[in-house]
């Protein structure tokens, strides 16, 4: 019988290995071809180059799309996990009525494809003969960053230890100062994880700001329209590899962050 | 009084939020879909119901409707059949590094889904890197075809896309599910095999089904995939709806569609979760 329990976990190790690596195939792929001195993507490799990333620095039209995506997913960053933290505090500090249902507004954006979110909100505003751009990616961002921001945060408060609250109040803190200086630093990591992954959900998005971003593009906006051109092709993937390993440490960084010394429970979040 | 209002206020931005980004813009969105396009490209704001007339009559419609929920079901099926092993691994079977296993299983999810749908059309191309390679290994001699462009392709790359969204909510409930009844099973003369079906696998469906409500929903409007490794035969609804709003320039018609499709996912998903909840009740 053991001998049986062990053979089962030696094939489901085995699996999940494998299965790790078609995980990270297609993300392995892109900087190996990065590097390849040929305009086709394909087997045999022909030589190592450098030349994508060159031509990558080489064009500005590049580094406008960069700039626009890093103001709107700074921008989307710091108010979603703004939002985040006031619903956050809410719902674990407080007893709220209702609480089940408002949860369920607050992770609404999350169940509604992007797509929908999209050509609605491009009809809305359309509509409202407002003009798109930046802005209104900003808006349809924040939208879809605000339900991780609540969710970071309410796992990482959820756990905090009321009685530290109090002392601060009984000790003449007014509620302002014992959230700022008892709250907020408990919460910190929290609070930087959730901009961190805010921030790359919002630097990658592509469909909202596809339909939003008129003539300002974001950068996953011009990657698509570059996708058209085959001699743009690898050069595209050195700038796939670039932001793939910037959004890589990023998280990693974020997770570490956010599960560093949290409260126990969570090692299995 | 003042203290009971505060989480009311704290929530008040959020909230609102919500209902100006995305519900005021789906109801315009719905009353959208009642209109009509008139000469030159304006909207005619009087209400219709020819564009639903136009989905039934046409069957072109139906049947990307169809293809849509199918392929979505499949990968829906394909990404939690896969998942479950990995997720009872890191569950059952590793001890110690448990969080690295569940951050490179996060990792890749958070890297831009534009990019990693882009590298599978990069990968099965006609002269891709799979065929490529396997020609360059000598183990074929000519390309094979039919790799990507059609309903398959998009099914692969989906449930590779959608993989963390099955794993995650499966390794949760799989974690708590308390050790001390599988002991129990197995010292009343269990087998493993016979204690995974009578108790990890019906207390670990809520993770089940919470994956495949996840995975299925957003998958049915997904637009990136089809459009690019889909081909003519792998379209799906969301290509149709980003058309109307692009090139066929018919937004009312597009809101429609849009309406439609959430319609039937919402039913779709009420009648499974329904049906998920009779199930489980009857193992209990």
């Amino acid at each position: 019988m053991a001998g049986m329990r062990r053979i089962g976990q030696r094939l489901r190790g085995t699996f999940s290995w494998g299965y790790l690596f078609f995980l990270y195939l297609p993300i392995l792929i892109l900087p190996l071809f990065s590097f390849n001195d040929s305009y086709y993507i394909s087997f045999p490799l022909k030589g190592f180059t450098t030349r994508w990333y060159q031509e990558l620095s080489a064009d500005p039209s590049i580094l406008g799309a960069l700039l626009t995506s890093l103001q709107i997913a700074c921008a989307a960053a710091v108010l979603s996990t703004l939002l985040g933290l006031m619903s956050a505090r809410a719902l674990t500090r407080h007893r709220v009525r209702g609480e089940k249902s408002l949860l369920g507004v607050i992770m609404l954006p999350l169940v509604v494809p992007e797509l929908i979110i999209g050509v609605s909100l491009l009809t809305m505003l359309n509509h409202a003969s407002a003009g798109l751009g930046k802005w209104a990616v900003v808006l349809g961002h924040v939208l879809i960053c605000y339900p991780f921001s609540v969710a970071i945060l309410m796992s990482r408060m959820e756990g905090f230890d009321k009685s530290l609250e109090e002392a601060s109040l009984d000790l003449g803190s007014t509620h302002w100062q014992t959230f700022r200086w008892v709250v907020l630093p408990l919460a910190l990591p929290g609070v930087i994880a959730s901009v961190l992954l805010t921030f790359t959900i919002s630097f990658d998005e592509f469909l909202i700001a596809f339909f939003l971003s008129s003539n300002e593009p974001t950068l996953p906006v011009y990657i698509w329209g570059q996708l058209r051109f085959p001699k743009k092709l690898p050069s595209t993937l050195a700038l796939g590899t670039a932001i793939i390993f910037v959004s890589f440490a990023v998280v990693a960084f974020a997770e570490w962050l956010r599960r560093r010394d949290a409260p126990k429970k969570e090692a299995s979040q | 009084m003042r203290k009971n209002s505060v989480p009311y206020w704290l929530l008040s931005p959020g909230i609102l939020l919500v209902s100006v980004v995305l519900l005021l813009p789906l109801a315009i969105l719905f009353v959208a879909s009642f209109w009509g396009m008139a000469q030159g490209g304006e909207f005619d704001t009087s209400l219709t119901f020819a564009n639903y007339q136009k989905m039934l009559e046409r069957p072109g419609y139906a049947t990307i409707f169809l293809r849509s929920i199918g392929i979505s079901s499949a990968v829906t099926l394909l990404t939690i059949a896969l998942a479950y092993p990995i997720a009872y691994y890191v569950a059952f079977d590793v001890r110690h590094r448990k969080i690295l296993w569940l951050v490179l299983i996060t990792l890749p999810f958070w890297t831009s889904y534009l990019l990693r749908v882009f590298a599978w059309k990069v990968i099965l191309g006609w002269n891709g890197i799979l065929n490529s390679g396997l020609v360059s290994l000598g183990i074929i001699d000519q390309p094979i075809g039919i790799l990507l462009y059609n309903p398959l392709s998009v099914i692969i790359t989906l449930s590779h896309a959608w993989a963390t969204f099955a794993i995650l909510p499966i390794y949760l409930s799989l974690e708590k599910i308390d050790r001390n009844l599988l002991d129990a099973a197995s010292d009343l003369g269990d087998s493993p095999w016979r204690s995974f079906l009578r108790i990890t696998l019906p207390l670990s469906m809520p993770g089940v089904i919470a994956a495949a409500l996840i995975i299925f929903i957003p998958t049915v409007g997904d637009y990136i995939t089809p459009a690019l490794v889909g081909g003519p035969d792998g379209l799906m609804v969301s290509n149709l709806i980003q058309a109307q709003f692009g090139r066929a320039n018919n937004w009312p018609f597009g809101a429609a569609l849009s309406v439609v499709s959430i319609a039937c996912v919402t039913l779709l998903a009420l009648m499974f979760t329904a049906f998920a909840r009779k199930l489980t009740a009857r193992i209990h």
